[in-house]
């Protein structure tokens, strides 16, 4: 009887905790009350440790939203949610004009990321000028030897031509610049990261968001890049992460985009190693 | 002919009938899509030329390449372990080590690719870098071995069912005659089971073709062309694989038509060999 009575106690406490629990945390999330729906999302890759933490948070609140999070890259970020296979298209670059026209996308900018070019932490090479980066990507630079590290080939790694994170390296940190046949393809930022974390001649580049102690970021031009240098706009290699739905955003896309921009979902992007916009 | 035996007889007529309508028609609707790009009389330059759609060349030679390079050195390897393998289950030691092995065998054809792939990443690409001191690791022949193994399994149950099929008298005769074991491999057990043997080799080689993960895993997706065994390359497949994730309608898309031809043409060009060459020894 007694034993009873003391679970029952606890049953009781525990419920009063999560209620005040709920109240706490409701602020951001209120808006996802009483929805009942699935939410698709897709595309560049550098976006996903937002998305998963946000739609973590968003079905812990309401368990009848179903939130599905798939990579793929900008391009078939925009190219899904343009065909209406998604609901928000994520893009790590700006969706161009034609993009835009054809399937009248609305962009979201949530947050701006810097793009670094990473090697692994045992190369004792650990800063590049701009024009070595443009030699080494270009297979013109081809030993870590010529730049004071081991005489062993450079293994540059990069991404497919769906990435955002490629677009923006090769236009702001490339010039434009010719990248290598002999160059490695991996088909996500987690995998150039895993990559460049296990061949210790490796150069490749990710989302300054992915950067910890697996990889080291290279200094490009004296310059490390980093949360505070891509804010201050000091490191150039930076891009605005976007959601893109078709049309203006409607019900629940709308909610998760909005509860991006709130201080919550900001305060996680900054938690993720990006840049908020508010 | 009872009633019985008619229905399954028209059952399994219609069943061939579908499968081979549906395989010609696959065929048919590929010519039928890559037609628009073949009109634009650059039919020769997708296959000669570099991959580089910056500057305007589609070629998809280097993948050719690549595919060919990765199937026939994973045969290669593959060939004689499975021999030894089903040598070792049919004839030397047909007790419980065979039986055992056989099952142990049969249980790898049941391992996901994924798997072989994953284990390819983490143990033998950081191995080949190390060993060869050369390149990323990420290379034809890392994905070869991968591959090799992926296909031993179908090699082997093929090999054994051809090896069990030899008739014993001709295995006793051979005692007789005072003939060792490699003898009987090379003499009596080969030329017999010749057929299984063939078999295997198509079906594995078919196989070896048309992995995509394997290889998008680990032989490193580079569009140059292969040089060397430590080169990092992209088989057709995985270019497929790595395009269409991409793009819907631009020109390396409807390239993919012309190396998913290209790719079924490769594979019947390796069967019909194979099935001509069945003929000969037999």
């Amino acid at each position: 009887m007694n034993k009873g009575c003391s679970a029952m106690k606890y049953a009781i406490i525990l419920i009063i905790i999560f209620l005040l629990a709920g109240v706490c945390f409701a602020t951001g999330l209120d808006a996802f009350k009483g929805e009942k729906q699935v939410l698709r999302i897709s595309g560049g890759t550098a976006h996903i440790p937002v998305m998963k933490e946000a739609a973590r948070r968003i079905m812990a609140f309401n368990p009848d939203i179903q939130i599905t999070i798939a990579g793929g890259g900008s391009g078939a970020g925009i190219k899904q949610v343009g065909e209406g296979l998604v609901d928000i298209g994520n893009s790590g670059r700006k969706a161009t004009e034609a993009e835009k026209k054809k399937y009248g996308l609305a962009l979201y900018k949530w947050a701006i990321d810097g793009v670094a070019a990473v090697i692994n932490p045992k190369n004792p090479v650990h800063s590049l000028s701009g024009k070595q980066l443009q030699d080494i990507f270009a297979g013109k630079i081809i030993s870590w030897k010529a730049l004071g590290g081991d005489e062993r080939p450079i293994n540059v790694y990069t991404r497919d031509k769906s990435s955002g994170t490629r677009a923006v390296f090769w236009k702001k940190a490339l010039k434009k610049g010719e990248i290598t046949g002999k160059a490695n393809f991996v088909a996500s930022n987690g995998a150039m990261k895993s990559a460049v974390a296990n061949d210790p001649y490796a150069i490749g580049y990710i989302s300054v968001g992915y950067i910890d102690k697996t990889v080291a970021a290279v200094t490009l031009d004296g310059i490390t890049p980093s949360l505070d240098t891509v804010k201050s706009g000091e490191y150039k290699v930076a891009r605005g992460l976007y959601s893109n739905t078709k049309g203006e955003a409607k019900g629940l896309a709308k909610k998760f985009i909005e509860y991006l921009l709130s201080p919550e979902g900001q305060k996680i992007a900054m938690e993720k190693g990006f840049i908020p916009v508010n | 002919m009872t009633f019985k035996a008619r229905i399954a007889k028209s059952f399994f007529w219609t069943a061939s009938v579908i499968s081979a309508t549906v395989t010609l028609a696959v065929l048919g609707f590929m010519i039928c899509l890559s037609l628009p790009v073949l009109k634009k009389a650059f039919f020769l330059e997708v296959l000669t030329a570099p991959w580089s759609p910056d500057h305007g060349q589609f070629g998809i030679l280097p993948m050719v390449a690549g595919t060919l390079c990765i199937a026939f050195l994973s045969l290669l390897i593959s060939f004689p372990v499975s021999l030894g393998c089903s040598f070792f289950i049919e004839i030397t030691r047909p007790g419980t080590p065979g039986k055992w092995l056989k099952k142990f065998v049969g249980f790898m054809t049941g391992i996901p690719t994924v798997i072989y792939g994953f284990v390819g990443v983490f143990m033998l690409v950081p191995f080949i870098r190390g060993f060869f001191a050369y390149g990323s690791g990420m290379c034809i022949l890392s994905a070869s071995l991968m591959l090799g193994l992926l296909i031993s399994p179908t090699m082997i149950l093929f090999f054994c069912q051809g090896f069990a099929r030899v008739p014993r008298n001709y295995l006793y005769a051979v005692d007789a005659l005072g003939g060792n074991t490699v003898q009987k491999l090379f003499y009596v057990i080969m030329p017999n089971a010749w057929r299984g043997i063939s078999a295997g080799l198509i079906l594995a080689f078919g196989r070896a073709m048309g992995d995509t993960l394997i290889a998008l895993m680990i032989s490193g997706n580079s569009i140059g062309m292969p040089s060397s065994l430590l080169d990092s390359t992209r088989t057709l497949t995985a270019h497929i694989a790595l395009v269409i994730a991409a793009d819907f309608d631009s020109i390396e898309f409807k390239i993919l038509f012309i190396c998913g031809i290209t790719l079924y043409i490769m594979t019947s060009c390796g069967v019909i060999l194979a099935r001509y060459s069945d003929r000969k020894p037999g």
